[in-house]
């Protein structure tokens, strides 16, 4: 019964135990490891409480880490069939935004099922790679450059980009393009396409600078400087850097932060985490947290190596390069590199949609690592 | 087959891929890294410092202003305290409901009521505002105890200046008030502490920085929001100096009250050390009312009172000497050597120079004179005479010597230089050449003659010492240093010249028919020798004249005679010289010298080594004694 449910109706292939024995349990401690950090963290934002934040990550990260082995166990191939239908529904979830979202901090993210407030522009990452992972797994390398075969999932891509820098969510749109240009890269996409792209961006910067939102110029004004606007706009970033900066090799001490604690560091249990972190914890700290995150980074890579259909090749690095994006305009963004895009720490901000959409995506990472060995054609029947 | 041959081509390009996308996250958080180690190594003590910026706050703590205290060490300036109610908007249920109770034990109008819900709104909720400052022992006590009932009010005791004498030192010792914008090119962070308070007038502004001391600091940690979470540090700071004057204070207040109801000043000083006793100047205001804040009106009453409450009459208050000049012509026709002391010149009750009469305020003349006589009974006659042979230079010459026309380095900040004329000061100014009549005017202290009140004191103690060069002083020591006068150098005048002016003064004062006999001081032991002054202040017409002149009860109060008096005493002994000045007062005679003979007998009275036994340097005693009993023989 169980086996049927994680199998579909074959039940020739792995059996339950056998996934148990190839589950990565050296990952699942990488992530509880940097989860645990997180906590920390959030514990020492509430000036040594777990109310309100560590508590209930503590119980979201649990919940996760549920989901994490559901869908690790899951055959990969049902995942595989259930890409198109999924990625269908969170494109019309994130329609649905647009007429009755919740709107959070000036922008329409939110959408309400009752019992949870939902972020659709979260999922819609996972899904989208999902449904790229699986139009590409169809295609030999040679139809992969043709143009006609590349409508489609250009469509893929451009209907959540716009959809969510519609909400209006810069930081979301940048990641839903990178993270798809990534499948288009790792699908064997010719490189002169690349090389275009990049000239037709450049053009392109100038028409896009047209169309921001005021807050998003804003955000790029201050970010190339910061002391243009030292308590308004810039205030964020140079009061983390301060904050960071002033926390030296080893840190001010765990929940010693001046800057955090005196609450100059605006946000800090969400995406300002990193600063508190790296004032608190210091270099040392910070780097080992950016350590940890390297090796989740290589695992997924190495996963993708390992893994003998194409499917999963590209979800596991999808999912790794998603993952990456997180880790990269986060750190950048509170040491002052990146603009202030509000893209949170993944595992150890505080957040609950980000929390659980991570955990399904290193779900689905695992269940590409479970079945790794499992060959798949390039048109396979329904596989239930 | 589940795989063809074309996955094998895809995963070669996968894995080709997959090394580039790994090496680029290498390097992305290679770089990340080395912009870490440069935030957190290379410029970390930069963020430290800007870090400790943000978390600490240094807050200024006002130091105790410095007292000012006379020579006796009476009080004249202190810092009292100050009883005030404070409200934190953060703690009251309500800010209306809190000021409605508060009404009822202290009174609130309506416009304080709304300053405070503007302060309100303005400021942090945690940070406290003031409600009500000066409140009497009986409220604030009343607040202490309803505090319970009270929420967010605090009652809170502040400092504030206090002059305990009010008026009659306002002029001197001038008022603190708060700090406006033209201070703050002063860089003392004091000055922007709110309520601060800065010498505005007198000594406190004279010796502000002095009596100020210097700042201390308490270092606050303050969250974001600029709430203090803990103190770390404080530094008391250094409270400002003490400063004793040379002013007794009880002759101070007695010439003050002698001089109450009239525009009028005095000044008594130490003939020696050029120690100022007293520096009365009437009427005045009360510098308290100027710390706590004055009102419009209040302001506006002083500011039309014709009789000047703001101006310092001592020092900014410039009037012609009128015949209190006559010992310096004297002194000048003597040191000309053009004039014998023994000459004698017959007054008539006027003097002809071309067509223009130059009357002597005797009608009909005093007969002949010489020049102690001359002093004694103030003979205009003569003293035209003896001005038109020795010319205005030569006067103006020994004016200056006297300390005339020129500002005395006085501590009180406000002086006025007063005016000695010169023929060419008279060409430069008005482009008109020096006319003689002019020299006849001078020579009785009129014309363009101006003197303050100052001045003359300064004129009769450089007569009365012995022709040293004597400077006032008014501040004893500030601190713990003492601020002693520089020796007196010597005028360029000869004492013969000294001592027919100071023989003239004796006459005025101690022989019947002197101008001032009547105001002589009758105790035993104690005299006086002084020199009468009435200052015309407007033209009398020829028409006037052949009429009969009007008496100064007969004009306006503007139109009278300043009436002026200089003296110094003892007679053969002196010590000290004293000037008054009343504006319009009438006559030297009747209105300034009664006022002068009952301070100086104060002063002298007061007099630590007794008004016979001091023993400093005499002009010549024996001198006077002989003369007053010739001139009492012979007249």
């Amino acid at each position: 019964m169980v086996d049927a449910f994680f199998n579909g109706g074959g039940g020739r292939d792995m059996q339950l135990k056998d996934k148990f024995f190839e589950f990565n349990w050296g990952f699942l401690l990488l992530i509880i490891a940097i989860a645990s950090i997180g906590i920390a963290m959030l514990y020492s934002v509430a000036d040594g409480n777990f109310d309100p934040w560590a508590s209930r990550q503590t119980v979201r990260f649990a919940m996760g880490l549920g989901i994490l082995f559901v869908v690790a166990f899951i055959d990969v191939r049902i995942w595989m069939n259930l890409a198109y239908p999924a990625f269908g529904l969170t494109l019309i979830m994130l329609i649905a935004v647009e007429f009755f979202g919740v709107s959070g901090m000036g922008a329409q993210r939110w959408i309400n099922l009752g019992f949870l407030q939902f972020q659709p522009s979260e999922l819609v990452k996972i899904t989208l790679i999902l449904a790229l992972a699986r139009y590409f797994h169809g295609l030999t390398l040679d139809q992969v450059s043709r143009i006609r075969f590349l409508v489609a999932p250009a469509l893929m891509m451009a209907m959540p980009f716009y959809l969510t820098l519609r909400q209006p969510d810069l930081g979301t749109a940048v990641l839903i393009a990178v993270v798809g240009i990534t499948l288009f890269f790792m699908a064997g996409l010719a490189w002169r396409f690349f090389i275009l792209g990049g000239v037709a961006v450049v053009g392109a910067v100038p028409i896009a600078w047209g169309t921001l939102h005021d807050y998003q110029r804003q955000r790029v004004l201050t970010f190339l400087d910061p002391e243009r606007d030292p308590l308004g706009s810039g205030y964020h970033i140079l009061q983390s850097k301060i904050a960071l900066g002033s926390g030296g090799l080893f840190g001010k001490g765990f929940m010693e932060g001046t800057q955090s604690h005196l609450n100059f560091l605006p946000e800090k249990h969400t995406d300002f985490i990193f600063t508190m972190l790296a004032e608190e914890l210091g270099l040392v700290g910070g780097l080992t947290l950016m350590g940890l995150y390297f090796m989740v980074l290589m695992f997924g890579i190495s996963v993708g190596l390992q893994t003998r259909n194409q499917f999963g090749r590209l979800l596991a690095i999808g999912i790794t390069v998603n993952f990456f994006l997180y880790i990269f305009i986060n750190i950048a963004m509170v040491m002052g590199l990146v603009p202030v895009v509000g893209v949170p720490l993944p595992l150890v901000s505080y957040g609950g949609t980000a929390m659980l959409t991570l955990m399904f995506g290193f779900g689905l990472l695992m269940s590409v690592y479970i079945h790794r060995n499992q060959e798949i054609t390039r048109n396979p029947a329904a596989f239930w | 087959m589940l795989t063809d041959g074309t996955d094998n081509v895809r995963f070669k390009t996968f894995s080709r891929r997959a090394a580039i996308i790994g090496g680029a996250q290498l390097v992305v958080f290679g770089s990340l890294a080395s912009r870490m180690y440069y935030l957190q190594v290379l410029k970390s003590s930069e963020y430290q410092m800007l870090a400790e910026e943000n978390r600490v706050n240094m807050r200024l703590l006002a130091p105790l202003r410095g007292e000012i205290i006379d020579r006796y060490g009476t009080v004249l300036a202190s810092n009292r305290q100050n009883f005030r109610v404070l409200l934190v908007p953060e703690q009251t249920l309500s800010i209306d409901d809190t000021l409605t109770k508060l009404g009822r034990i202290i009174e609130l109008s309506e416009t304080q009521w709304k300053r405070i819900l503007r302060d309100a709104r303005r400021s942090p909720a945690f940070l406290p505002i003031t409600v009500s400052e000066n409140l009497s022992w009986q409220q604030f006590a009343q607040i202490n105890v309803h505090e319970p009932d009270l929420p967010g009010v605090q009652p809170d005791v502040g400092e504030t200046r206090h002059y305990p004498h009010g008026a009659s030192l306002a002029h001197v010792v001038g008022y603190v008030a708060a700090v406006s914008e033209n201070d703050l090119d002063d860089d003392d962070p004091l000055l922007k502490l709110p309520g601060f308070r800065i010498g505005k007038s007198g000594l406190e502004r004279r010796l502000d920085r002095e009596l100020r001391g210097s700042a201390g600091a308490s270092h606050v940690e303050v969250n974001a929001y600029g709430r203090v979470i803990r103190e770390l540090s404080k530094d008391p700071g250094t409270p400002g100096s003490k400063v004793a004057l040379t002013l007794d204070m009880d002759i101070q207040q007695f010439a003050t009250e002698r001089l109450d109801g009239e525009a009028a000043s005095a000044v008594v000083m130490d003939i020696h050390s050029g120690d100022v006793l007293a520096c009365a100047s009437t009427p005045a205001y009360d510098p308290n009312d100027f710390n706590v804040g004055l009102s419009h009106e209040k302001w506006q009453s002083l500011l039309d009172n014709p009789h000047h409450p703001l101006v310092n009459k001592t020092i900014a208050g410039q009037y012609p000497p009128g015949s209190t000049f006559k010992m310096v012509v004297a002194a000048a026709a003597i040191d000309s050597g053009l004039v014998e002391a023994d000459l004698r010149i017959r007054c008539t009750g006027k003097t002809t120079l071309g067509n223009h009469d130059f009357h002597c305020w005797k009608r009909q003349g005093h007969g002949y004179v010489d020049m102690r006589r001359a002093i004694m009974h103030s003979c205009d006659t003569y003293f035209y005479e003896i001005a038109k042979r020795i010319g205005i230079d030569r006067i103006a010459a020994m004016a200056n010597q006297f300390g005339l026309g020129d500002t005395l380095d006085f501590e009180v900040p406000g002086e006025k230089p007063g005016l000695v004329p010169t023929r060419g000061w008279k060409r430069a100014t008005t482009g008109v050449s020096w006319q003689q009549g002019e020299t006849l005017i001078a020579g009785i202290g009129q014309g363009y003659l101006l003197t303050t009140p100052l001045q003359l004191a300064v004129m009769t103690a450089r007569l009365a010492n012995g022709g040293k060069a004597v400077k006032p002083r008014l501040v004893r020591s500030v601190g713990e240093e003492l601020r002693t006068s520089e020796t007196p150098g010597p005028m360029n005048v000869s004492s013969e010249a000294l001592a027919i002016a100071r023989d003239g003064m004796n006459l005025v004062s101690n022989v019947p028919g002197g101008t001032a006999y009547g105001s002589r001081i009758r105790e035993p032991g104690m005299s006086l020798a002084g020199k009468t002054g009435t200052a015309q202040v407007r033209r009398i017409s020829r028409a006037e004249r052949e009429s009969g002149v009007l008496t100064n009860d007969e004009v306006e109060w503007r139109q009278r005679d300043h009436a002026l008096f200089v003296a110094f005493a003892p007679v053969e002994n002196p010590r000290y010289a004293i000037s008054v000045v009343v504006e319009h007062g009438g006559s030297g005679s009747r209105m300034a010298a009664p006022i002068a003979r009952d301070i100086m007998q104060l002063v002298l009275k007061r007099d630590p080594s007794g008004p016979l036994a001091h023993n400093s340097v005499s002009p010549d005693p024996t001198l006077s004694a002989d003369l007053i009993r010739n001139v009492r023989e012979g007249g």
